[in-house]
């Protein structure tokens, strides 16, 4: 709901969006350039008759100074019977320039309110107002949810690079997009008479002038009472008419002032609700406020970015919303599937389990979870297959579903499977998954399978979860899950350097290169530097299809697609499918891989140091951000292998790397020798330095075998708890990144 | 082309045009505007007596009564009161068009020593009081003026 309510105004709004936030951006620069061509004196030290009779030196013909919101003055005169208009100095009264509005700038400034089409112009304007405060208020609750409370706020974003922009942007603009939004909805309502905006003051145009001698406009009291900085304009009276009066408009008020005796003739200040309406317009517009029309100016500018993100981000997600096929209908039903979807991968691990269940000749109901019905007559089982959202709650489908559970009144006889989605590196890893099997166990629901969980959508724990399931049913339930069927590239492999054949590890580098010919490269892409490869960075992920199965296997990548190959460090599982395949590969053998970017697990741009922890081939994409130091931020690796006689990977690499400094320290522990130790000893080995390091803001980032990243974790909370932190904290500062397997 | 009567309700004016009602005359007041590259102009047509006092309303071009304050002299004589000019007011004139309007003025008022003068005033540029200043006698009709603000010619017809 919420995000249909983000994303709805978005996509309609979004081309007006852009015009009305490019226009706007442009229009903020107006205030600082005019501040900072105006010659602002201090409050105080010029009056009103002081500039009135200097200006009235230099221009017999003067007929009104007009005081702009940035202080710059105009003058308008006649001269010979021409009219003019001059910026001048408000110390001397002499004219700095001829003052010719940019026709540029008022072009910006009509497409900006009305989109040159004038009153429909005017409405549509003030309607994308409106909706920027809908996108951004949907936008921060959204964000909410997803980090997981308003506390959460400033956590570091996960997600494809889309999202991560978008996300970024808005949190770093929404103050000002919001503030945008609403002054300007108001403005809009004002012109449409909506909103109130006041009455400008209108004194009573005076019937009678003392009808004296008129005195030099520089000693009328009510002009020297008057301060430079309240001015807004002041109207001469005609030359040689002793019944004219001077007419002075301040930031207060409005009056006229007799020609004779320098006294109020008339005077009103300006109501409440018009100085409201002129804070309000100075808040959107700037005018007056120059620094704030420069934040303002740049925040929109975050707008256009964010419309395109934003659509390529719905339009990602509704392509892969899964279409069931062959979906029975809830009474016809034998098995029903119910899912808890934020971003929809959740339902095509749903489409697989329907597939597969149909394929074994069963009827099935697929449904969101937010559909939960009161009874399903024919059904003999029920799967709940749920992300989680942020913190522990409830994605999108699945919002109403403890809501509807709660209001059941007969508890059918149904037995029920729960199976949980999401990321281990979340303190709440399945949380709402836990909060629906607890609730359907209370409500009185029998269990079909105890509530089992898969990490970041891994396949080979769907599969064995089917494996399970269809022991249940007595029947084969393969759950091949390929999320959205990667287009894949051949590479073939050109180098391998091997390791570890005398510990009982075989593990070899291997670099890939795109085969020969195979490349349409012209020369325009050779200049820019592409290669025939996909682009990746050290840290993506590389997923291989093994010649005789359709699951891919991810390895962690080390090297990036600007150096010409794609590495990875492979160590040979014994019955290994991928490694078996891979470590059998000859030169020039060719392998069928695609790229899933991982771009959470990378160095933080900034000086802070980098602490890299990995053990065995965990090493291959620390290496690839070792090599691509080239700025020489400090680096220190931890690393563990079995023995440095066998399996020491890219120890020559790493040698170079500590000498031109691209490492700045090496430490490796080796578990086969006779001072055993693992890579969690030297970090307790090391903890002061750790500490120093974690205090000057370090990023720690882990790859390798899970059991290693646990015994990391641990090591590292106690080295840390002398600082009072520990990994949890640098988690939820993005300090802590892991790619574990 | 609007075409309306002026129902005279101009203070010295009526009493003389009263008795003489009937004796109308049609005149058509053409105002041309320079390209002074800026947005819709609001253009005030009055009558002033010789002295420059306001008189009465004849047009007022431009739709939002709250810049009506920058028709200068118009709306200090006038006090911006909208029984001045209800029923007189129509569109803004932008840059290098013109205006044309045509009225029933009494006889009497032409030759009569008054002043027809227009005010214009365009957002963010100068207001420009006074822009033309053209006594209405029959002499004077068919010639065209030019205005010093943005008026580039102005004229009218009997």
């Amino acid at each position: 709901m919420l995000r249909q309510l983000h994303s709805l105004p978005g996509l309609i709004a979004a081309l007006f969006v852009i015009v009305l936030s490019v226009t706007g951006a442009i229009l903020s620069l107006n205030p600082a350039l005019e501040r900072a061509g105006a010659v602002v004196p201090a409050a105080g030290q010029i009056s009103v008759a002081e500039l009135a009779g200097k200006v009235a030196e230099h221009y017999p013909g003067a007929e009104q100074i007009e005081r702009t919101p940035s202080g710059t003055l105009i003058v308008y005169y006649t001269r010979d019977g021409q009219v003019g208009a001059d910026r001048v100095d408000p110390r001397t009264g002499q004219a700095i320039a001829a003052d010719e509005p940019s026709s540029f700038s008022r072009w910006v400034k009509n497409l900006h309110r009305s989109l040159l089409l004038d009153t429909p112009g005017r409405a549509v304007a003030g309607i994308t107002a409106l909706a920027m405060v809908v996108l951004a208020i949907s936008g921060a609750l959204l964000l909410t949810a997803r980090l997981g409370g308003w506390r959460q706020q400033l956590r570091p974003v996960r997600g494809t690079v889309g999202q991560r922009l978008h996300i970024e942007l808005g949190r770093v603009a929404i103050l000002g997009l919001l503030l945008s939004g609403l002054t300007g909805s108001y403005l809009s309502a004002t012109t449409f008479g909506l909103a109130p905006q006041g009455m400008a003051a209108e004194p009573e145009f005076p019937l009678e002038v003392s009808g004296g001698p008129p005195a030099a406009i520089d000693t009328l009291a009510a002009l020297k009472a008057t301060d430079l900085s309240d001015l807004r304009e002041l109207v001469y009276p005609y030359p040689n008419d002793p019944t004219d009066m001077v007419s002075l408009g301040t930031d207060q008020g409005a009056g006229y002032i007799d020609q004779a005796s320098g006294e109020w003739l008339t005077y009103q200040p300006h109501d409440a609700t018009h100085k409201l309406y002129e804070f309000i317009y100075m808040l959107h517009t700037g005018e007056g406020l120059w620094w704030l029309g420069l934040i303002l100016g740049l925040a929109a500018l975050t707008v256009p970015v964010m419309a395109v993100t934003g659509t390529i981000i719905w339009w990602k997600r509704q392509r892969s919303k899964p279409k069931i096929a062959a979906n029975s209908g809830p009474n016809a039903a034998d098995s029903v599937i119910l899912v808890g979807s934020e971003s929809n991968t959740t339902w095509g691990f749903a489409k697989t389990l329907h597939d597969s269940l149909a394929r074994e000749g069963h009827r099935v109901h697929t449904a969101s979870m937010n559909q939960l019905a009161s009874r399903y007559r024919g059904a003999q089982r029920l799967f709940i297959l749920t992300a989680t959202y942020g913190d522990g709650d409830a994605p999108a489908s699945a919002n109403r579903f403890l809501a509807r559970l709660e209001k059941i009144k007969e508890v059918p006889e149904l037995p029920v499977a729960v199976l949980g989605f999401g990321d281990r590196q979340f303190p709440q890893f399945c949380g709402f998954a836990k909060e629906v099997e607890t609730a359907l166990a209370a409500k009185g629901f029998t269990p079909l399978l105890p509530l089992d969980t898969i990490d970041r959508q891994s396949t080979q724990e769907f599969a064995r979860w089917g494996h399970a399931v269809g022991k249940l049913l007595g029947s084969d339930l393969p759950l091949v899950h390929t999320p959205v069927r990667p287009r894949t590239t051949a590479l073939a492999l050109a180098e391998r350097v091997d390791y570890g054949a005398d510990v009982q590890a075989p593990t070899a580098v291997l670099r890939f290169k795109a085969p020969e010919g195979g490349g349409k490269t012209g020369l325009l892409s050779r200049l820019l530097g592409h290669t025939d490869l996909p682009h990746f960075e050290a840290g993506d992920l590389v997923g291989i299809l093994p010649s005789d199965s359709h699951v891919p296997r991810f390895y962690s990548l080390a090297s990036a697609s600007k150096d010409g190959t794609l590495e990875i460090c492979v160590r040979q599982h014994p019955g290994g499918l991928c490694s078996g395949f891979l470590h059998a590969l000859p030169i020039g053998g060719t392998i069928e891989a695609f790229i899933q970017p991982n771009p959470d697990f990378r160095p933080a741009a900034g000086k802070a140091p980098i602490v890299l922890i990995g053990a065995g081939t965990g090493i291959g994409p620390l290496v690839g951000f070792i090599r691509h130091n080239r700025a020489h931020h400090p680096m220190h690796l931890y690393w563990g292998g079995r023995n440095p006689q066998s399996d020491f990977l890219y120890e020559p690499e790493l040698a170079t790397y500590l000498e031109d400094k691209r490492l700045t320290s090496l430490n490796a522990a080796f578990s086969r020798v006779s001072e055993r130790a693992y890579v969690q000893d030297k970090i307790a080995v090391d903890g002061a330095e750790l500490r120093r390091l974690i205090e000057r803001g370090a990023q720690i980032l882990v790859c390798g075998g899970r059991d290693m990243a646990a015994s990391v974790m641990a090591a590292l909370d106690e080295v840390m708890a002398p600082l009072g932190m520990d990994v949890a904290m640098l988690k939820a500062q993005g300090r802590y990144r892991e790619d574990v397997y | 082309m609007k075409r309306l009567t002026l129902a005279l309700a101009l203070g010295l004016a009526v009493a003389i045009a009263l008795p003489a009602l009937a004796q109308a005359r049609e005149v058509t007041f053409n105002t041309e505007l320079k390209n002074y590259g800026g947005d819709g102009a609001y253009v005030a047509l009055y009558l002033t007596d010789g002295d420059g006092q306001y008189q009465g309303t004849l047009w007022i071009a431009g739709e939002k009564s709250k810049y009506y304050k920058h028709l200068r002299d118009w709306a200090r004589g006038s006090g911006q009161r909208s029984s001045e000019y209800d029923g007189l007011t129509g569109a803004s004139v932008g840059s290098g068009r013109s205006l044309t309007i045509t009225l029933d003025l009494a006889d009497a008022l032409i030759d009569a020593g008054y002043e027809v003068r227009v005010d214009t005033a365009v957002e963010d540029m100068r207001d420009n009081r006074a822009d033309v200043v053209v006594p209405l006698t029959t002499e004077g009709a068919d010639k065209p003026v030019s205005g010093r603000g943005y008026v580039q010619s102005f004229r009218y017809t009997f």
